[in-house]
């Protein structure tokens, strides 16, 4: 699979304040890629420059094996962090404006609309001005006027903030829908269940710099912690738990069974196999759970971060 | 992809629509034409108010003056105490006693003359008096020296110098100031029109920065187009509303001295029957019109359109640049004082450079420096500017619009992604190398 956009060796100054530092990341083509990084780290800024806001000092950008140039600008749909829309323009009007500035003609745009409009059930907004809708209906509108002109490349920066959980569900629904339609999404946020659930690629940027990138099972892989997560319920329980606290690193796990079970953490150590571990508590008694502890985004992200320090 | 008529179009239609625009733009007119017609109407119940002066004069020397008039009663008064003069002009609600003390002789009297009242009289009412006693009192001294009065009168010569320039063209002073209205219209016209629209231009930059639309679209169109859409289209708002308030104005004053008409019109009437009875101001009325032919139109209305517009762009991306800086309109003050000094200079080198030398240094100077040259230069031009001057000051100022255009869309880029803080001078210049 070919990549969509290509970021090679992107740098970006504000007077003295580096803001990206020899940056690089490629984005696959139908993939969902995640931007991480804590506030200012410099994201917003790459995101800018991808969108031609912003021009980099240095490095290139390639979208769809081309140079970054102006018609790009109709091949990307972007909803910024800081958004908002026309307090005093009516709805329809307002997404008509912006789909122009987007190359859509007036027709085009009207009909596309309408079809957008029905689908998330907002069709009698349109005569209404901006300021008389809550904070998630014109962010429902936002949605729209971001995916209309169908790019290739969708960028999202914290999309689901400001959003109930229904309509954060059903925004991420129609992003996953347009991800099977071809479309790419790029993904800023600081809310790692939302990462784990969609993405496949992420990026962390910290301080200018990108600290990790890659698919995230590789990544997960990478940062695995060989840990089992064990419930067991054994004739004498206390004796079993001194039994492995002498083979194995093991500490107290805290998940809920039906049981009163055993429940310990067990890291094992570079040559011990999980099977082996298995079957060593099969023979010892009724094992009722038995799962590999898989580093969440939330903990790679912490972890990465207070690394780089 | 070029947006600009896309984005003129939405700035023009939203300024148009916008419900205190529409209501500006016809109450505007309206409270004018009543605020002058009330005007009119109070200064003529004024006129019409008859006003008594009470006089008594113990000297008997200038008793003929006072020869009452429709406004104006003299109570002349004989035989009275100044005690009991005093009381009377205070029973019959007279506007004040004029006293003439007993005098030896002519010389001493201006010091015995009194004029006695319960609020001050006005300094018209005053003088009015004093040139009346004045030119008595100077006859009763000639007379008394023996000289002839009526011989001094007859020997008096007028002079009214006429003016002729090389290439034969005659004017007047009647003439300077018939070009000074025209210059100074022009001037003024400009100025506020910089400053209304100025101010509309930087709310609604500040209006896309709070509503956090501005990277929505500047993902989409440069921000240059959108900075010259906004000043393009507003503009163009601001002509429509000039032209509404025109039509309307125009129509009211018809309307209002067709029914109020002596009230509304009773100076200029009074101008014209006095200047036809009078061949002297016939003369001059007559100078007026011809200077107003005279001047050089089609060149005041070419620089009248080529100044207006190149002095708009000039300072409305100025204000462009202010609101992209700032995150709301109490923040721009610090930024407004350096656009408003240089307009508020070409207005008084205008109105009192231009009016006492058209042609002087100073006058000249300022029409060429960018930032004053609109407004001076349209002052100057009823005056007649060599053509050359005229296109030096023009290209100048295309030069220097170029260049603010360039710089205030420099800051316009870096500042309309700024938020929450206000940015200082030296930030500001900073994001120019951005």
């Amino acid at each position: 699979m070919s990549n969509l956009l290509e970021v090679n060796q992107v740098s970006k100054n504000f007077g003295d304040f580096k803001a990206l530092n020899n940056v690089s990341i490629s984005v696959p083509k139908g993939s969902i890629f995640g931007l991480l990084g804590p506030n200012g780290a410099g994201k917003t800024t790459l995101i800018r420059i991808i969108n031609q806001i912003t021009m980099p000092d240095s490095g290139t950008v390639i979208l769809d094996g081309e140079s970054l140039n102006a018609h790009h600008i109709k091949d990307i749909g972007y909803l910024p962090e800081e958004r908002g829309l026309y307090k005093t323009m009516k709805v329809g009007e307002q997404a008509l404006y912006l789909a122009q500035l987007k190359g859509l003609s007036k027709a085009e745009a009207k009909e596309r609309l309408k079809y957008w409009f029905e689908r998330l059930e907002i069709g009698d907004w349109w005569n209404k001005k901006i300021q008389e809708l809550s904070k998630g209906m014109a962010q429902k509108i936002q949605f729209v006027v971001t995916v209309l002109h169908q790019p290739k490349l969708l960028i999202f920066d914290e999309p689901f903030s400001g959003f109930d959980p229904i309509n954060a569900n059903l925004i991420k629904d129609e992003i996953l829908r347009l991800r099977e339609d071809g479309a790419t999404v790029i993904f800023s946020t600081h809310r790692m269940e939302s990462v784990e659930e969609l993405c496949d690629d992420i990026a962390l940027i910290h301080k200018s710099n990108k600290i990790l990138d890659g698919k995230l099972v590789d990544i997960k892989r990478q940062y695995k912690i060989n840990t089992f997560e064990v419930g067991i319920h054994a004739a004498n329980n206390e004796a079993l738990k001194a039994e492995l606290s002498q083979k194995f690193d093991v500490s107290l796990a805290n998940f809920r069974t039906l049981e009163d079970d055993l429940k310990l953490n067990i890291k094992l150590s570079n040559g011990d196999k999980p099977n082996d571990l298995l079957h060593f508590l099969a023979s010892k008694g009724d094992v009722s759970h038995f799962v590999e502890l898989i580093p969440s985004v939330n903990d790679i992200f912490i972890q990465t971060v207070k690394n780089s320090k | 992809m070029n947006h600009l008529p896309l984005i003129i179009k939405r700035e023009y239609l939203t300024k148009v629509k916008n419900k205190s625009f529409i209501v500006m733009t016809i109450l505007s007119p309206i409270i004018m034409i009543a605020l002058i017609s009330l005007v009119a109407y109070l200064s003529q119940l004024n006129n019409d108010k008859v006003r008594t002066i009470t006089v008594l004069d113990e000297s008997g020397l200038a008793s003929d003056v006072f020869e009452s008039t429709d406004k104006t009663i003299y109570n002349v008064l004989e035989n009275m105490s100044l005690h009991d003069a005093k009381i009377l002009t205070k029973e019959i609600s007279s506007v004040g006693l004029l006293h003439i003390d007993k005098v030896e002789n002519i010389d001493s009297i201006s010091n015995h003359i009194k004029f006695y009242s319960e609020e001050s009289p006005s300094l018209s009412l005053i003088s009015d008096l004093e040139s009346k006693l004045e030119k008595k009192l100077t006859n009763a001294k000639l007379l008394e020296n023996g000289v002839d009065v009526d011989m001094i009168n007859a020997s008096r010569v007028r002079v009214n110098i006429a003016q002729e320039s090389y290439a034969g063209e005659k004017s007047s002073k009647i003439d300077s100031v018939v070009k000074l209205i025209f210059g100074g219209l022009a001037g003024y016209l400009l100025f506020m029109f910089i400053i209304i629209y100025g101010n509309m231009i930087m709310r609604s930059v500040i209006e896309e920065k709070t509503s956090r639309i501005i990277e929505v679209i500047i993902s989409s169109v440069k921000p240059i187009q959108l900075m010259l859409g906004k000043i393009i289209g507003t503009s163009l708002a601001g002509i429509t509303q000039f032209v509404i308030w025109i039509i309307i104005g125009g129509i009211l004053m018809g309307i209002v001295s067709v029914i109020f008409g002596i009230d509304v019109q009773t100076p200029q009437q009074d101008m014209m029957q006095q200047a036809m009875s009078n061949p002297e101001l016939n003369m001059e009325l007559q100078n007026a019109f011809t200077a107003f032919y005279n001047l050089p139109l089609l060149n005041l209305v070419i620089a009248f359109i080529l100044f207006f517009i190149g002095g708009y762009l000039l300072y409305s991306s100025f204000y462009a640049a202010i609101g992209a800086a700032v995150d709301n309109e109490t923040d721009t003050q610090q930024f407004m004082l350096p656009i408003i000094m240089p307009l508020i200079l070409a207005v008084y080198i205008g109105i009192f450079t231009v009016i006492e030398d058209p042609h002087g240094t100073v006058s000249t100077v300022f029409s060429f420096i960018p930032l004053t040259s609109p407004v001076v230069m349209l002052m100057r031009i009823p005056f007649g500017v060599p053509l050359w001057q005229q296109l030096v000051s023009l290209l100048l100022l295309v030069m220097s619009f170029m260049f603010t255009v360039w710089f205030a869309a420099k800051i316009y880029r870096v500042g309309i992604l700024m938020y929450g803080k206000k940015p200082t001078y030296k930030e500001i210049i900073k994001w120019i190398r951005y």
